[in-house]
């Protein structure tokens, strides 16, 4: 350990120490809760359901224990031991992946704008709760109130609140509409409630993070136990876990089982390297890797469960509702007395009516009502939790409190990684010293604030939901996975994997065993390699389209398919390559930095011996 | 001779009071579904009540004050329960139109749904659109309130925060150097004269200075 830097900072702040977590709880709620974040609950449940139930678990776990681990052991590792964040780190490595911090700060800022966009709807759902009956329960009269909207007629009442009401979206992404002072003013206070918190790096965050890591749990499992009690909530879990294990089969599951673990421990932002900068140079940071990655993963079944129990509840109700308003038209037309068929009568029933006045029975508008059909509709992302959750708790008695809960814990959530996500671009521009010593902390977190919620106001626009799917889809995958692959390559490559297990067992007390080194060296920048290549060729394959809300479209309610014009698909590319573009930019400049020096050091002094 | 004229009148009634006649609505009831156990049974009296409703209606209409509870006629009663109903003129020849029948009904509406204790959705008559119920907005939406509510307590805490901040770095500062920020100070502040530092005079507070007291000068003697 001759040239490791001493774990005091040598280099960097010289009167003021660095910070420090006030207990190990603090660090491992902090990265937990970023780690834990929106897809846990929105996007896991969906992937389960589409491949399998049960089934996907096992290519989960797989991913887990290849890729998420050891990848996540990394970054802890070499945050703690360089005591920086991510711009320092791999400047201390070495000097030529100094781009690979910088795109990791670029790319937590573009995160930071749309997530907490996201964040912005939720608290406008969440304000919108404290009402009865709640507003997305029907739909508003017309304007001579003879009948109802005719936009939320067709659709329903829930999606009328949320593309009309909430985010008033055009048809077109090329229409950009103008800025919705509600969803703007939401934004704000987000932006106002996010530098409450970090205003004062994890001094404050470190408090908050009690209870905001905290609540969601407590919220999930009051949901299971009501969602549980729930007619139909069983039924929805047996359907949804059956494994199917034919699927596995499909390469789909393997690539998203592996996206999804990498997305989910929020690897490659740059926060958990930030937060581990922050631990003593002492800690077991192997054991947090796998309780943090653990922890996890363990939320995201537990929401599962719950999501699940309320789908299956959902399910139930809209199969009944169906039976129910087939049945009234089958009394109103043949005028039999009131509630003379019960649901389970009414196969026969109709049998017997198609039979005998087969005319009759043609003419009325009857749907065929299928449960498997009504457990089968799914959706993930917004969608889930705007539309389908929405719709389930109207249903729900007590609905006004249910929905606070939900809007609560999701806000929760969003907020807890959104912690991470400023950390990642603080920290990073604290230690590097952008601003004069003598600029308080809290200005710079103030001004960082600022220019996300500025650059944010973007997504308050009328088409800002299609341009937040666009940086969903294409700003964020590909650059971590370059960056995660880079991270691990540097580490191991150019760090060194001795002077890497020297470090980790000075910190820990234990050298990486050969699962470690094995997983560190070829498995996970394989497995890496692998999901970009299958990425790039999907998104190359597909033909770059999104699915407009259009109310003139003939299939509407359903969404009209569009492709996106050229100057948005100019658009998504520079969205991809930006943060990619630090890396040999920087490299560049490195190498240029060098030539000068050492041609000046050859012609500037061409007599003196070597000083 | 009477009775001829009373099946004259009869079946002229009838032919006015038919499912799909010319200016007859139909009326649909879920008394069941609307009240559950407590419901009533449909017979004539509730039919006579039904009338007497109508016939209230259409004395609200001007021109139309004279009508009179036989004005109104019911047909085809059927067990879901539903008929067909018009109002006659006092002639009881033609039927009244269908356009007034339908506004004095949207007019009164309210009152014959509460004369049977039944809404809109339960009390349905084909044909007649019911007027929504206005959107019941409140002057402040409460969206408004609560945001107006947690915006101010973040206000409050962000500038307590940057307050308390102040007042630290004003500590911090006011206190009397440590030790490692005077060598600080010193590594900072010695001037350099031909490689040889200076020790400044006024640096250290309180200097004494050996050659003008020695150390038993200092306490005066007895």
């Amino acid at each position: 350990m001759a040239h490791t830097p001493e774990p005091d900072p040598a280099s960097g702040n010289l009167g003021d120490e660095r910070p420090k977590w006030d207990n190990k709880a603090q660090y491992l709620l902090s990265c937990i809760g970023f780690a834990v974040g929106l897809g846990n609950i929105w996007r896991f449940p969906y992937l389960c359901q589409t491949y399998g139930g049960g089934a996907f678990l096992v290519p989960y776990v797989i991913a887990l224990i290849f890729e998420g681990i050891p990848l996540f052991h990394v970054e802890l590792a070499i945050g703690q031991r360089l005591r920086k964040g991510s711009i320092g780190v791999w400047t201390a490595i070495s000097p030529y992946l100094s781009g690979l911090g910088l795109g990791c700060v670029t790319l937590s800022f573009l995160v930071s704008l749309y997530y907490n966009t996201i964040l912005a709807w939720v608290l406008w759902y969440f304000l919108n709760s404290f009402q009865h009956p709640l507003p997305w329960s029907s739909c508003p009269p017309d304007l001579n109130r003879t009948g109802f909207v005719e936009e939320c007629q067709g659709s329903s009442a829930v999606s009328y609140f949320w593309y009309r009401q909430t985010l008033n979206i055009t048809a077109d992404i090329s229409d950009s509409g103008s800025i919705q002072w509600r969803l703007l003013v939401c934004l704000a206070a987000c932006w106002a409630i996010v530098y409450m918190c970090v205003i004062r790096g994890i001094e404050t965050t470190g408090k908050a993070i009690y209870f905001t890591a905290s609540f969601p749990y407590l919220v999930l499992t009051v949901f299971l136990i009501r969602a549980l009690t729930l007619p139909g909530a069983t039924k929805g879990l047996i359907y949804l876990f059956t494994p199917n294990m034919q699927i596995l089969q499909n390469p789909r599951v393997w690539l998203d089982a592996a996206t999804q673990i990498f997305f989910s421990l929020s690897l490659a932002f740059g926060g958990h390297i930030a937060f581990a900068s922050y631990n003593l140079p002492r800690n077991d940071c192997r054991k947090d890797a796998v309780v943090i990655a653990l922890v996890n993963s363990m939320t995201s079944l537990y929401a599962s469960i719950a999501v699940f129990s309320i789908l299956g509840f959902k399910a139930t109700n809209s199969y009944e509702y169906c039976l129910d308003r087939n049945i009234l038209s089958l009394i109103n037309e043949f005028d039999f007395p009131e509630q003379s068929i019960s649901r389970d009568d009414y196969p026969a029933v109709l049998m017997h009516l198609t039979t005998t006045q087969p005319g009759r029975v043609a003419r009325l508008p009857l749907k065929a009502c299928h449960l498997e059909d009504f457990l089968d509709k799914s959706a993930s992302g917004p969608g889930l939790a705007f539309i389908l959750f929405t719709e389930a708790v109207l249903h729900m008695p007590g609905a006004p409190g249910w929905a606070v809960l939900f809007f609560g814990m999701l806000f929760t959530l969003g907020l807890s990684s959104m912690f991470g996500n400023m950390e990642a671009v603080i920290t990073p521009l604290l230690d590097k010293g952008v601003l004069p010593r003598w600029v308080p902390k809290e200005a710079l977190t103030g001004l960082v604030c600022l220019a996300c919620f500025l650059s944010a106001i973007c997504f308050t626009l009328q088409s800002g939901n299609y341009w937040l799917e666009i940086f969903d889809n294409f700003a964020a995958p590909l650059n971590l996975l370059i960056f995660a692959f880079l991270e691990v390559v540097g580490v191991v490559y150019v760090y060194g994997m001795k002077r890497f297990c020297d470090d980790i067992a000075w910190m820990t007390g234990r050298r990486p065993g050969p699962y470690w080194r094995l997983t560190w060296r070829v498995v996970s920048p394989l497995l890496l390699l692998t999901i970009f290549v299958a990425y790039v060729t999907l998104l190359a394959w597909k033909p770059l389209s999104y699915r407009a809300w259009n109310p003139q479209y003939e299939l509407f309610p359903s969404r009209q398919e569009k492709l996106y014009p050229g100057w948005v698909r100019a658009a998504c590319v520079l969205l991809s390559l930006l943060p990619v573009l630090w890396v040999p930019m920087a490299a560049l400049a490195q190498l240029l930095t060098r030539r000068k020096r050492t041609w000046r050091d050859r012609h500037v002094r061409p007599n003196t011996d070597a000083r | 001779m009477l009775w001829l004229l009373f099946f004259l009148v009869t079946a002229i009634h009838a032919e006015l009071c038919q499912p799909g006649a010319e200016n007859a609505f139909k009326v649909r009831l879920s008394i069941r579904t609307a009240l559950g156990d407590k419901a009533y049974a449909w017979d004539t009296n509730e039919e006579y009540l039904f009338k007497a409703m109508v016939a209230f209606s259409m004395r609200k209409v001007p021109n139309r004050e004279a009508t009179e509870i036989s004005h109104v006629l019911l047909c085809n009663v059927t067990q879901r329960v539903s008929f067909w109903f018009v109002v006659t003129d006092p002639s009881k020849n033609h039927t009244l139109p269908a356009v007034e029948v339908q506004s004095a009904i949207r007019m009164n509406r309210n009152r014959i749904n509460n004369a049977f204790s039944l809404n809109d959705q339960t009390l349905e008559f084909l044909k007649i659109p019911s007027t929504l119920a206005p959107p019941t907005d409140p002057s402040v939406p409460i969206w408004i309130i609560i945001f107006g509510v947690i915006f101010c307590i973040v206000i409050v805490a962000i500038t307590l925060l940057i307050l308390s901040g102040i007042r630290q770095r004003r500590r911090k500062n006011k206190e009397p150097p440590e030790v490692d920020d005077t060598e600080d100070k010193c590594e900072n502040m010695i001037t350099v004269e031909n490689g040889i530092p200076c020790d400044p005079l006024d640096m250290k507070g309180g200097h004494i200075n050996e050659a003008f007291m020695t150390e038993d000068e200092r306490l005066t003697p007895l």
